[in-house]
């Protein structure tokens, strides 16, 4: 099972002492918050995409590469990535040379985003929200895995003898998942696929992660990718540790009141009960996170929010030591110990180039084995 | 004979409310005209009074808590619908409107909706008909053509009273008359049925 955080860019005011970092401070400690991830043991650094104040990563290859420089293990990754408004070309062309930067470490999550004028901004109109998601990653599907692509759709240029390059590396395209808070036609796409879903999760009660990802496993296996349970799906999640949970309490509660997203709404304590949100102790957000599973099922993917709000880089850190060290050793042993042998791990360029060697060499042997074999993690 | 099911959603804020008085009135009168056509009904009051603080979390956080979920649900699985606010400043309560904000555009679709508003005077009866039908006209409701207005003066002489009471039953007979022939709800919930990828992706 793979652990990492996820990030939103946003640069907020501290409320605790009304400081408000510059973009330039948000940004490297962005990248600080990955280094630092890599450090104490996860596995992923996912950020996300926006192109409107106060958010800073509206270039997330950039960003990624970047870090990719400074790191050995951690995948890059994006949450997520708009499929809608950005030119699916330059999708391809940015994630193929990230992953030959970054020696295969990559992988990203589609997703509409959240704020209504970007598509106009970008020369698209919200109504086409879906229609665009469908079409565009249908497109960069074909870019990534046809050397010269002729095609001609709705919303994009035709194209004809065109080749997106930098090829993917070890001609093994990017894992994709598929973001969403809440449209069942996401969950379709996806399964239709044999693609990754990411439950956005933490904004939304329980039964509705259980709603949304219990209809992509069931579509999965409807559309012969393997069993439900062998579906691949990630969660976000939140939470805010201390050694003791009144002083997590005390210390997050100005954050979540002022929080961009949710703040001056719900109180604390109900949002934690109707939500993922977890403010507490190490053991408590252990007990929550293994919670999940009751209704998502055994999945591969937990990636943490900690960084949002206008908490201090410092803070963040903080809970990163706390993750790394008290946190997701246990998470893992549990979770293995959980999970059914037949349920694969999230596949990783190592897993899925082996996958498509054997496909390739090994045309005697039957294709399901091979992928029952071979969807492995590296860990 | 089957069972219809009628939601009330009511917006008085005063415990008790004369809105609520109203809405309750509706709703027998609803359930008596049904009775007269040989249906059996449930009635379940939604007090939004009861669930102001979570509807002003919905505005922020863009999700129905709970509670809120429980009472969207319960529109959502009405045969007929019953809606009936307070008229303040010339129009529908914020808290009402605030309610129907939260529900999906479609989810009123097609769905019988009888509505009623309450006032300090008699002037602000037109409020049903350019605040509250508009609104259920562009959630493609389909509004029963009686809408009841009670200013609180309906609530004092038999002349009066006798009126209201007359509008009621014709409205409730109204809803009743809709809801005889027209099949129960069905809920089409788009994660037990979603719509086949080929379609999407050949079909925009």
């Amino acid at each position: 099972m793979q652990f990492g955080i996820f990030t939103v860019g946003d640069v907020t005011t501290d409320p605790t002492n009304g400081r408000t970092p510059t973009e330039a401070e948000r940004i490297k400690s962005m990248v600080t918050t990955a280094l630092k991830a890599e450090e104490v043991g996860l596995d992923v650094f996912a950020t996300g995409e926006h192109h409107n104040p106060p958010f800073v990563p509206s270039s997330p290859t950039t960003m990624l590469g970047y870090i990719a420089a400074q790191t050995e293990r951690l995948i890059l990754s994006t949450s997520t990535t708009l499929i809608t408004t950005n030119d699916p070309v330059k999708i391809a062309e940015d994630f193929a040379m990230l992953q030959h930067l970054a020696d295969g470490r990559v992988d990203l999550m589609m997703g509409r985003g959240n704020t209504g004028p970007v598509y106009p901004w970008f020369g698209q109109a919200i109504r086409n929200g879906i229609p665009l998601t469908i079409e565009n990653y249908d497109l960069l599907r074909r870019l990534w895995r046809e050397d010269v692509v002729d095609w001609e759709g709705e919303h994009r240029a035709p194209l004809q003898g065109f080749t997106s390059t930098p090829r993917p590396l070890d001609a093994v395209p990017p894992f994709v998942w598929h973001g969403s808070i809440r449209s069942p036609e996401i969950a379709e796409q996806a399964a239709y696929y044999g693609d990754g879903f990411f439950a956005n999760h933490i904004f939304w009660p329980a039964s509705h992660t259980r709603q949304l990802v219990g209809l992509y496993r069931r579509r999965f296996e409807h559309y012969g990718h393997g069993t439900a349970d062998q579906a691949i799906v990630g969660l976000g999640g939140q939470v805010f540790m201390r050694a003791s949970s009144q002083d997590a309490v005390r210390e997050f509660r100005p954050y979540f009141n002022n929080a961009p997203v949710y703040g001056h709404g719900p109180s604390l304590e109900d949002f934690s009960t109707q939500t993922p949100l977890t403010v507490g102790s190490p053991q408590q957000v252990i007990e929550r996170t293994l919670g999940f599973r009751e209704y998502a099922g055994d999945f591969q993917r937990q990636l943490f929010l900690v960084d949002h709000a206008g908490l201090p880089l410092k803070t963040v850190l903080e809970q990163l030591d706390i993750l790394g060290e008290q946190v997701v050793p246990v998470l893992r042993k549990e979770f293995a110990a959980l999970r059914p042998a037949h349920v694969p791990e999230a596949p990783t360029h190592a897993s899925l180039r082996a996958a498509a060697e054997v496909a390739a060499g090994g045309a005697d042997d039957s294709v399901s084995a091979a992928d029952d074999d071979l969807v492995a993690s590296t860990r | 004979m089957s069972t219809r099911k009628l939601t009330v959603v009511t917006a008085g804020l005063a415990q008790p409310s004369s809105t609520r008085l109203l809405a309750d009135r509706l709703a027998t009168a609803t359930v008596d005209a049904l009775t007269q056509r040989g249906h059996q009904s449930t009635v379940e009051v939604v007090e939004l009074r009861e669930l102001a603080h979570d509807i002003t979390d919905q505005l922020l956080t863009g999700f129905p808590g709970v509670r809120l979920r429980a009472a969207v649900e319960g529109v959502s699985a009405a045969d007929g619908l019953i809606a009936v606010s307070p008229i303040f400043t010339a129009s529908f309560s914020g808290l009402f409107k605030s309610f129907f904000d939260g529900l999906d555009a479609d989810l009123l679709a097609g769905k019988p909706v009888l509505i009623g508003a309450t006032g300090g005077t008699e002037r602000h009866s037109l409020a049903l008909d350019h605040a509250l039908r508009p609104m259920f006209s562009y959630l493609h409701a389909t509004i029963v053509p009686t809408g009841v207005y009670a200013a609180t003066s309906d609530w004092g002489s038999r002349e009066w009273a006798g009126r209201l009471n007359a509008r009621i039953a014709r409205a409730g007979g109204e809803l009743a008359a809709l809801l005889d022939t027209g099949r129960p709800a069905t809920m089409v919930d788009p994660f037990d049925e979603p719509t086949p990828f080929e379609e999407l992706l050949h079909n925009p």
